[in-house]
């Protein structure tokens, strides 16, 4: 599509000799081997429901169906919308292991402004939504600019950093209602997740305009390049003039943005503010990058890789839910799944060079 | 070691390496970037091993495959780069692999009473119980002799320019080390770039040119000139090599610039169409002092102007907007994104002027990108490769052509020709010859003396971070520059 296209020479440039090519997104996805991942256990488990349903074990597949496809989509939708702004921040060089209490937070601010119950927090009440919105965004984004800050400022390991956010942030959703949880919201807020926009579910058409907002935004802009470049090799970074300190504090701002949304989603859709929400959610997203190929060392990875990698914690889930397939063992599949995927992608990255 | 031979990948190292040291020698290993010496040095300690030739240890032949064996026949090391374990004591890094044990546990106390006594004969007056991150330089390198020292049996000690990276105290105090090990009877062999380091310390000394043996014997026999000519060879056409050279307007100024301890008051113009030169020995500042010019670092003292307006210290993109370029010495550490492609390495310094509303214009990228694989011959030409694949020399294509799309008025390059292949070698010189030609200015360091007396109008010589000399036309010659910065 791309090499019919004439060239435009530019200010500076005489036109090139060199086939013009895209040099962005496309050519690193070069790997569609989590693609290929994701249908091949779409596939199997598929088959085994089949052999069920064949056998007259079960009376019919229900696994695959539209509406089990979009509550997949649905039970992924929470941590998709995390694993979007923790590969924004893996790509960069860092980790947010914040994003689980941060999300637990913004979910209580924003509980606190839409609730019946007016003794829940000094100030709460029934106010528009569009505040308890705002205030749970803002609410987010601030605890993710305050990991970028001290990241960027201190020079201190992100890891650390935002360790100490997951501890603080988990706190101060307590210290809001002095550890109760903020319950009878009103029908706006819940509209986050329990609505549906032409049948499709509020939360994942949320997810998928975050996905593609932050497809954008990375693939596109002069930011994202940026936060390739500093993840890759920081000290390059700041020998090509990027001001390395504004895209970390902007990684990390985002990915609180974003769970702020994601309380938000996570408060309405259970209908009520718990100060325990999102624990270890941080994992599944750090997972979902990982598995979707994003490399710890920054530098690496893709949205689309990310989304797949969602998808396949998504699949399993209910996949082996359906198949009877008790929680505990699920759990040890999903951890041989993480480290089976690195490995794989290790190996060939040392077969590719 | 008797006629060493060693090639790399085709490329001859080493043709003809010899090196003869006695007991009680304190040997100096002399010679030009490039001329051999750390691969005979390699070859030695068993890093690296001979393709043709022998090494003969008091009349035996010996073969080492690998550095342990090297070290078993008595052959210790003092590496230029230290290899202490910072967080560790003194004592613990000098008996490290080696640690006094009582039922299976450290024995700390032996430990550091052995180190005590270690050190204490070797007239080191180092704590064993300080950390090592905390001593300077200088006595890191004394404990890393200790260490070396601390395996009885080292008879043949090298050391890999241990003087570079310490002041000329410590480098006193190193020497009277050698000359007490030495009376000891072990054999020292030293590598250095320093012509009066040489006649102090050393009383016998090879040196090597392109990988042979040009010249040896007693120190006492020989001249400093004498050995600066043996060294650089006649094959450098000595004197005014130089062009018409009509120094256009001042673009950068630099006055008085200090950043503690690397360099102090370093002063210098440079014009329109000029290339300036800085040269001298590792460890003199001369790629301290290019960071600070770009702003990488801050400097303590001094002022830089470009066309007459003052830069603030310390801002990288400020400099860049004033029209100054940086190519840094080591371009895998500080040039290039490796998991970025050849194209997206070339815009990077540029996006800023490629965007709209924060998008990068995709067409005008190309199109940037084209030009600076065309204009510099980048191969493969593809800009969807990843950068790390590429050679040397291509890789240091793409760092100079992400310099040249910024549109600069003076490029700073840190030894830009280093590990690149001499084709790349002489198109990255006429690209220096045609940015010059267009009226922008080049400050260049190198370590090689033929690049900068091919390349350079005016060279700035450097000694211990002060600026001892300029050396313009008939002036500059190879021998000048060499016992200037020696």
């Amino acid at each position: 599509m791309h090499t019919e296209e004439p060239v435009e020479a530019p200010e500076r440039a005489p036109a090139g000799t060199v086939p013009p090519r895209r040099t962005g997104a496309l050519a690193r996805v070069k790997n569609y081997g989590i693609v290929i991942a994701f249908i091949l256990l779409c596939i199997l488990i598929g088959a085994i429901c089949q052999y069920r349903v064949a056998r007259g074990e079960w009376p019919e597949n229900a696994f695959v169906t539209i509406d089990n496809f979009l509550l997949i989509l649905y039970q992924v939708s929470i941590n998709g919308i995390l694993a979007v702004g923790m590969t924004m921040v893996i790509v960069s060089g860092g980790i947010d292991l914040s994003v689980g209490s941060v999300l637990a937070f913004a979910g209580m601010l924003a509980a606190s402004c839409a609730t019946g119950s007016a003794a829940a927090t000094p100030w709460s009440g029934t106010y528009p939504v569009a505040v308890a919105v705002f205030l749970a965004l803002l609410g987010g984004a601030a605890c993710g600019a305050l990991n970028g800050w001290i990241i960027a400022r201190f020079r201190i390991q992100a890891f650390i950093a935002t360790l100490g956010m997951l501890l603080a942030a988990r706190g101060f959703t307590m210290s809001l209602t002095g550890g109760n949880p903020i319950s009878s919201l009103s029908p706006q807020l819940r509209w986050f997740g329990v609505g549906t926009v032409w049948r499709v579910p509020v939360p994942i058409v949320l997810f998928l305009a975050v996905f593609a907002m932050a497809w954008v935004v990375l693939n596109r802009t002069v930011f994202g390049r940026y936060v390739y470049a500093v993840g890759g090799n920081e000290k390059s970074a700041r020998t090509s003039g990027i001001r390395t300190k504004w895209v970390k504090l902007g990684v990390y701002t985002i990915s609180g943005l974003l769970a702020g949304l994601a309380g938000i989603v996570l408060t309405a859709k259970t209908g009520s503010a718990q100060t325990n929400a999102g624990s270890s959610y941080e994992l599944d997203a750090i997972a979902a990058a990982v598995i979707g190929g994003s490399s710890l060392s920054g530098g690496v990875g893709t949205l689309l890789g990310t989304l797949f990698g969602a998808l396949i914690i998504g699949v399993m889930n209910n996949g082996l839910d359906i198949l009877g397939v008790e929680s505990f063992y699920q759990l040890i599949v999903k951890g041989a799944l993480i480290v089976g995927a690195v490995i794989a992608d290790s190996s060939r990255a040392r077969a590719d060079v | 070691m008797r006629r060493i031979r060693k090639s790399f990948l085709g490329a001859r190292a080493l043709v003809d390496g010899n090196l003869e040291v006695s007991r009680g020698d304190i040997h100096a290993l002399c010679g030009r970037n490039g001329a051999g010496k750390s691969t005979l040095l390699n070859i030695l300690m068993g890093f690296q091993r001979p393709d043709e030739g022998a090494i003969l240890i008091e009349g035996r032949p010996v073969r080492f495959a690998d550095a342990r064996q090297a070290f078993d026949a008595g052959i210790a090391i003092v590496q230029q780069e230290l290899s202490a374990v910072p967080n560790l004591t003194v004592a613990e890094n000098i008996f490290l692999g080696a640690e006094p044990c009582r039922r299976g546990f450290v024995d700390f106390r032996q430990l550091n009473r052995n180190a005590e006594e270690l050190l204490a004969s070797l007239g080191f007056d180092i704590d064993p119980k300080a950390t090592m991150s905390r001593l300077s330089v200088a006595l890191q390198q004394l404990v890393e002799i200790a260490k070396a020292l601390s395996h009885r049996n080292a008879d043949i000690l090298v050391f890999d320019e241990p003087t570079s990276a310490i002041g000329a105290k410590d480098t006193f105090r190193l020497f009277q080390v050698f000359r007490s090990l030495a009376a000891g009877g072990k054999g020292i062999i030293f590598v250095t770039h320093r012509i009066d380091e040489i006649f102090a310390v050393a009383n016998t000394y090879t040196v090597l040119r392109d990988g042979a043996r040009v010249a040896a014997g007693k120190i006492r026999e020989i001249t400093r000139e004498q050995l600066i000519e043996s060294m650089i060879g006649t094959e450098i056409g000595s004197g005014a090599v130089k062009r018409d050279s009509r120094p256009g307007n001042p673009l950068l100024e630099v006055r008085n610039l200090t950043r503690a301890p690397h360099f102090a008051e370093i002063e210098f113009t440079l014009h329109q169409g000029e290339v300036l030169g800085i040269f001298g020995l590792t460890g003199a500042g001369r790629t301290e002092v290019l960071e600070t010019i770009y702003g990488l670092a801050r400097a303590d003292a001094g002022a830089i102007t470009m066309e007459g307006r003052l830069l603030r210290s310390g801002d990288v993109t400020g400099a860049m907007e004033a029209g100054i370029a940086y190519v840094s010495e080591d371009r895998k550490r500080a040039g290039l994104v490796p998991s970025a492609t050849v194209g997206e390495n070339l815009s990077l310094a540029i996006l800023r002027r490629l965007q709209k509303w924060g998008l990068i214009q995709a067409r005008r990228e190309r199109a940037a990108i084209g030009w600076a694989m065309e204009t510099l011959r980048i191969d493969p030409p593809d800009p969807g490769q990843l950068v790390g694949r590429l050679s040397g020399g291509n890789q240091q294509k793409v760092v100079l052509g992400r310099c040249l799309l910024t549109d600069p008025k003076v490029l700073l390059l840190d030894e830009p020709t280093r590990g690149v292949d001499v084709g790349a070698k002489r198109e990255i010189y006429s690209l220096i010859s045609n940015f010059t030609k267009s009226n922008g200015g080049v400050v260049m360091v190198s370590s090689e003396i033929e690049e900068m007396m091919e390349v350079c109008d005016r060279i700035l010589i450097l000694r211990r971070g002060r600026l001892v000399e300029t050396l313009s036309g008939a002036a500059l010659t190879p021998n000048r520059l060499m016992m200037v910065a020696g």
